[in-house]
């Protein structure tokens, strides 16, 4: 690739950093469908490892999503204002989700007088499942090209995300969360029934998620047809979702022959794939049909600055995050037999 | 409802609410640490016990101030779009720092509370200094967008678009200094004096208990010393506002006419119809002196200003009383701690200092709820001073009362289960005997 313009590596930062809070902050949305989810013999169990897992680093995958709000008010002001507008009511009843489950998650980690502990866990569970369908609603609208982009346009509140593509894109984006975090479960205990549980989860949710892929190409053909068009019309884009196809089969040989180590690492580049395949084919719109990543960017010396920025504190960013998983996750990669204490 | 007022509502409301759990962001950390560090020199178990309560309560504070300054961070474009269309390049810089300043927080947040025990003493206190570190860094940083909103700069304005951006020069806006020190020091002493109210109403109860004892040591030494020099801070940030905002300098006094020797007034109300303030305490050529330095400096009025470039000048006013009036107060109780602890050489424990620890705990909070309207309110019209009016910032969106009414719900469902959490905490704190057969165990 030859040299980027600044905007373009500001909206790549974008998209790595969107990528990021789904494949870790979309995950813990994933497990709280599962806590809500919970059946069976070891439904505690289950509950207990979900809670186990997300305790830790729940806080710091979330801000992944702030981070993505921050570089697109600064590098795309236009951008910003158009998605926020149009999209005042799925995101405002995306933002209440986000409430809710956050508080509600850690209320029941320090609830002293455990009685109350089932209601927590409802009111954890329930924005877990609405909440991603809203965040992929939101996607999903935009890709339709249907948002209003310039202030003297009429916007209409409901009309550009009540409709079968953006709601698809939704129900979309749940299954993948649940599909990460019933993946990353399986690491999570060393007790083979809890994670037989997670697998037969990953498995289901897995074939779910191949299903709603089809079903949101169909509709992006009338729905979003400049995304469409854009995933066809390069060679670029038969590649991606030969990768991605590759990708979700070795995910599903994983779980099946229990190379939970396997899977996990799989599924990671899968879902990466299809919102890398996504952002691939709506370039170089970044809110379709009028605002592009150059048209719209922010002056070329805010977004160097902003590039500066971002390459110093990842310096931080990067080893830090490396040290909570170190201390935290370690155990997920270890095979379960030579666990202490579990 | 109108539109505007509708939004004007909600961000005063969702910024009024996270503030409290950002402050105790930005100071409880710090007492956490001072309570770690005391056990790692002394090994007293009585301080390992206090700063795991304390992380306790962060966690649950912590969580909620995360999520509520998420909502902020789309509310800047839910309600004001084209504020962040126009300020988003300039302001940005200060934003995106603030990101990772959340971020060190919050990983740090997970190993401190997650990590007793998982990692060595040492690495521990160390992740506790890093978030006290971060969540001061995110305070400043966020303040340095507010006060740029009042003396905007990095930036030259053509039509009504900015070109030559400087986001460097944005940052350090002239009024930046002044509104971060005195923020963090606000945190400090709010926290600090709240911590020492709640222990010291407890310690009452107990006398002998050595948990609240410590407890309440730290938070008066570090909500004492903030406390102390929180006016001084505030004598500086006003003489900013007075070089700067001069609407807000005149609504803050209730001063209707230019005039000089203007009179330092203290308490009343003003009354704009007939442009005088009554009911005050007047101390002669005080506000004069306080601004400038000149008993005989000119103040400007009011009446310079057309009537629809004027804050609402009755709560400007009202706000900055409440906000003096606490800090007077609190810099008077901790003056009175400090002398009682001297004389006593230890942790005050007088009964009526206790009592009056306890009921102006709280004040702190109110300052800072106070002066923040003084700040938002006393720059109205606008919403970035001299460059855009609030009424051009607000959303095209229709019908805000609903998601107006929806927030406020939801941010007093959420009040009122944290109190309850907070007050269970409490409770169930270690009791005196326990806090003895532990510390008896250690030795
Ligand atoms: C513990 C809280 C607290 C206390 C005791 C005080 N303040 Fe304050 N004040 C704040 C907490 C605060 C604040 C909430 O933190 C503000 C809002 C914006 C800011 O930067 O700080 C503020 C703003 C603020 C402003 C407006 C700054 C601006 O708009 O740019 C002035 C002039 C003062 N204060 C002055 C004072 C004085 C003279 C005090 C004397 C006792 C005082 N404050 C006590
Ligand atoms: C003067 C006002 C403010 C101060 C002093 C302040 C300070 C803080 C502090 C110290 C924290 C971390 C501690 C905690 O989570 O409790 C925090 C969290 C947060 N604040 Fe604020 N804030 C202010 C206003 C705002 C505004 C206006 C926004 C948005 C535009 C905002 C966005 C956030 C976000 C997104 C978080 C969550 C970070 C996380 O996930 O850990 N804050 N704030
Ligand atoms: C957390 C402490 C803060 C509190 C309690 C607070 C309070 C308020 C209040 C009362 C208003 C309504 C004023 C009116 O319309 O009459 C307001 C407006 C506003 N504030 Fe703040 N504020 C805080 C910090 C900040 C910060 C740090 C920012 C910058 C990012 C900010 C940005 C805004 C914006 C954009 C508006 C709407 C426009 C306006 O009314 O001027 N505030 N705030």
């Amino acid at each position: 690739m030859t040299a980027m313009a600044p905007s373009q590596v500001v909206a790549t930062a974008i998209l790595f950093a969107l990528t990021l809070y789904v494949l870790f902050g979309g995950a813990d949305f994933g497990a709280g469908v599962w806590d809500l989810l919970a059946r069976g013999p070891r439904a505690t169990a289950q509950r207990e490892v979900i809670s186990h897992a997300i305790g830790p680093v729940w806080e710091a995958n979330h801000v992944w999503l702030i981070i993505v709000i921050v570089l697109l008010f600064t590098g795309f002001p236009a951008a910003f204002a158009s998605i926020t507008t149009n999209l005042h009511v799925p995101l405002s009843m995306m933002l209440v989700g986000i409430v809710l489950r956050g508080s509600a998650f850690t209320f029941r980690s320090y609830d002293n007088a455990k009685l109350n502990d089932r209601r927590w866990d409802r009111r954890f569970s329930w924005p877990s499942v609405v909440t991603p369908v809203l965040l992929g609603i939101v996607i999903g609208a935009i890709a339709t090209g249907r948002l209003a982009t310039r202030p003297e346009q009429p916007v209409s509140l409901f009309s550009v995300w009540l409709t079968p593509f953006p709601l698809a894109v939704g129900l979309f984006a749940l299954a993948i969360f649940s599909f990460l975090a019933a993946v990353y479960l399986t690491l999570e205990t060393a007790d083979p029934s809890l994670q037989d549980d997670f697998r037969r989860r990953s498995l289901i949710s897995g074939v779910t998620v191949g299903i709603l892929a089809y079903v949101v190409y169909i509709l992006a053909r009338t729905e979003a047809p400049l995304v469409v068009r854009g995933l066809g019309a390069s060679s670029w884009g038969f590649v991606v979702r030969v990768a991605t196809g590759t990708f979700a089969i070795v995910t599903l040989a994983g779980l099946w022959f229990r190379r939970y180590q396997v899977a996990r690492a799989a599924v990671m580049v899968q879902v990466t794939l299809i919102l890398w395949g996504c952002a691939l084919a709506q370039y170089p719109y970044i809110v379709p049909p009028d605002l592009t990543v150059s048209g719209s960017a922010a002056p070329p010396q805010v977004q160097r600055l902003l590039i500066v920025t971002l390459a110093a504190g990842s310096l931080i960013l990067f080893p830090s995050i490396y040290y909570l998983f170190r201390i935290f996750k370690v155990h997920t990669f270890h095979p379960a037999s030579n666990r202490p204490g579990e | 409802m109108s539109n505007l007022l509708a939004a004007r509502l909600q961000m005063a409301m969702s910024l009024g609410f996270h503030i409290i759990f950002a402050v105790i962001g930005i100071a409880l950390p710090l007492m956490m640490v001072i309570a770690e560090a005391f056990w790692i020199r002394t090994g007293e178990d009585v301080y390992r016990v206090l700063a795991r309560r304390w992380a306790r309560g962060a966690a649950i504070l912590f969580a909620v101030g995360a999520v509520s300054g998420t909502v902020l961070s789309f509310e800047l474009g839910l309600l004001w779009p084209r504020f962040m269309e126009f300020s988003g390049p300039i302001i940005g810089l200060g934003f995106a720092l603030e990101g990772f300043a959340f971020f060190t927080e919050a990983i740090f947040l997970g190993i401190y509370i997650y990590g007793w025990g998982r990692i060595s003493p040492a690495a521990h206190l160390a992740a506790g200094i890093v978030i006290a570190v971060s969540g001061a860094a995110s305070g400043v940083l966020v303040v340095s967008v507010n006060s740029w909103m009042n003396t905007p700069s990095g930036f030259v304005l053509d039509g009504n678009r900015a070109t030559r951006i400087d986001p460097v020069a944005a940052l350090l806006n002239p009024a930046m200094a002044a509104e971060a020190l005195h923020m963090t020091l606000a945190a400090y002493a709010a926290v600090g004096l709240l911590a020492a109210g709640v222990h010291a109403a407890l310690l009452r109860k107990d006398r002998t208990n050595p948990f609240h004892r410590r407890a309440l040591a730290i938070a008066l030494a570090v909500g004492g010393v903030a406390s102390v020099a929180q006016p001084f801070s505030g004598d500086f940030a006003a003489r900013v506002v007075a070089r700067t905002q001069p609407a807000k300098l005149a609504s803050m006094e209730g001063q209707f006419h230019t005039q000089r020797h203007a009179p330092l007034r203290i308490g009343g109300v003003p009354d704009p119809r007939s442009g005088r303030t009554r009911f005050a305490l007047e101390i002669p050529s005080g506000l004069s002196i306080l601004a400038y330095q000149d008993a005989n400096a000119e103040v400007l009025g009011l009446n310079e200003f057309p009537p629809k470039d004027r804050p609402p000048v009755v709560v400007v006013h009202l706000a900055f009383q409440v906000m003096v009036a606490c800090g007077m107060v609190m810099m008077a109780v901790s003056i009175w701690a400090a002398c009682a602890a001297w004389r006593c050489r230890g942790v005050p424990d007088g009964s009526r200092l206790l009592v009056v620890l306890a009921l102006t705990g709280p004040l702190g909070l109110v300052a800072i709820e106070a002066g923040w309207t003084v700040t938002e309110v006393g720059r109205q019209p606008w919403i970035i001073h001299k460059v855009m009016r609030t009424t051009d910032a607000v959303t095209s969106v229709t019908g805000l009362w609903l998601s107006l009414l929806v927030y406020t719900i939801l941010y007093l469902v959420l009040g009122v289960i944290v109190v309850r959490l907070l007050m269970a905490q409490f409770q169930s704190s270690p009791g005196a005997n326990e806090m003895a057969v532990r510390s008896g165990s250690k030795t």
